[in-house]
């Protein structure tokens, strides 16, 4: 097995402008360049972008799903932080 | 970013009964159509027969691009060429999604590589038939795309995360590489008489095949039942047979071409087609290794991978050159 296989990278495609990069996948390269060029070959062969980031996969730092509770279970009772928590009476308008 | 320790899955520390209960919540996950991503918990059987299918999987990709890369050069005009390199470029494509999501696992690319040069890793036994005429690319396209598709098409809705999302991309690709195969069989079932004589000769090779793509009966399967339970798998075997055929008959039929089974007709009452029995043995021996181009297909992986190795290598040392030259910069 050969030892120094190429890094992987996550990839994120813009499909169109205006719009977010989103991840697609990840791929294997030798550098950041190469990555953008296989990311070009294998993710949009019918136009699926306009633009490409990659990342070094271990430059990704993700939250566990252990903690997933202890950082998102806090929101759930907030239902204050929503518009439609406000009973506004029908006669006010554009609010 | 996924990639994760094998070792970190061994037996775990903790008590058996521990163990227990996290597989009971694992499947109230996916009972409840929740998807499994890397980082969370799984029966280490769970990872095991994923590895195995996903890295298969990709394996046959990268396989299949043989049979029909031999007709690139000889395609008959420069549009059938184009469209045969856009077919042979998305199924290098989706073998490099695929290992991607089995890298997910804990897996490296290396070692699946290493898998399938040495002759460990299976992968699908249809491409280990030739494709001696035109026509074959034809009923490929066709016949074991169109099997693929309906194996496909239900992994897109898998319980695990990266392999349903890796899916999704194969599966919006794979109708382009379908329909460009009976195109084929259409224009040569309406040509000369000896268009009509390759394209009835291909059918007749790879009908048979096709059908096995679905794998053994269901009572002969052995990893159906846990596969089915934790939603990897979601029609039995038989039941994507079944279907592949009724959707496949008609389409022999607007070719004028003959389906090489004696035993197939409608059964009006079960508004299904009634088949042969497929020949087990050959299923078994493309299996074992001794299918008509195993060896050949294999020789020309291994040949692919040691060209390419000064390649892998002048990248690698190019990349690392870089990387010390800002080092020294910064």
């Amino acid at each position: 097995m050969d030892e120094r296989q190429w890094p992987l990278y996550e990839v994120f495609i813009r499909a169109r402008g205006g719009l977010d990069h989103k991840h697609v996948g990840s791929l294997h390269a030798s550098d950041a360049r190469m990555a953008i060029d296989h990311a070009r070959d294998l993710y949009t062969r019918r136009q699926e972008g306009v633009s490409i980031w990659v990342v070094r996969s271990t430059d990704i730092t993700a939250s566990e799903p252990e903690e997933a509770e202890a950082l998102f279970e806090p929101a759930r009772d907030k239902i204050y932080r929503h518009p439609t928590f406000y009973d506004i009476p029908a006669e006010v308008k554009t609010l | 970013m996924y990639t994760q320790a094998l070792d970190a899955q061994g037996p775990d520390s903790t008590a058996q009964l521990d163990e227990i209960a996290l597989e009971q919540r694992f499947q109230a996950r996916i009972d409840r159509e929740e998807k499994i991503e890397p980082k969370d918990w799984m029966p280490a059987r769970y990872r095991a027969t994923l590895i195995r299918q996903i890295s298969q999987h990709a394996h046959s990709e990268i396989v299949g691009m043989l049979p029909e890369g031999n007709w690139i050069t000889r395609a008959p005009t420069l549009l059938r060429k184009s469209i045969l390199i856009a077919k042979v470029q998305d199924e290098g494509g989706h073998g490099a999604y695929l290992y991607g999501a089995a890298e997910t696992l804990g897996v490296s690319r290396d070692q699946l590589v290493d898998q399938l040069l040495s002759g460990k890793a299976k992968y699908s036994s249809i491409f280990n038939y030739p494709t001696p005429t035109w026509a074959d690319i034809g009923a490929i396209g066709w016949l074991v795309d169109g099997a693929a598709i309906m194996n496909q098409i239900p992994l897109c809705r898998c319980s695990y995360g990266p392999y349903a999302r890796a899916m999704v991309r194969v599966c919006r690709e794979e109708s382009f590489h379908q329909r460009q195969g009976y195109d084929i069989m259409l224009r040569l079932s309406q040509g000369s008489s000896e268009q009509k004589r390759i394209a009835q000769e291909a059918l007749d090779r790879w009908w048979w095949p096709a059908l096995m793509m679905f794998g053994p009966h269901d009572a002969d399967s052995t990893h159906s039942s846990e596969s089915q339970r934790w939603k990897i798998k979601r029609f039995s075997n038989d039941e994507l047979r079944q279907k592949f055929v009724d959707f496949t008959v008609p389409q022999a039929k607007f070719l004028g071409l003959t389906v090489p089974d004696p035993k197939l007709r409608w059964n009006e009452e079960k508004q299904r087609h009634e088949f042969g029995e497929i020949d087990w043995n050959e299923f078994d021996q493309v299996l074992k290794g001794n299918g008509p181009c195993n060896a050949e297909r294999l020789a020309a992986r291994r040949n692919a991978h040691a060209q390419g190795a000064w390649v892998r290598e002048a990248a690698t040392a190019y990349a690392e050159k870089q990387r010390r030259r800002t080092h020294r910069a910064a």
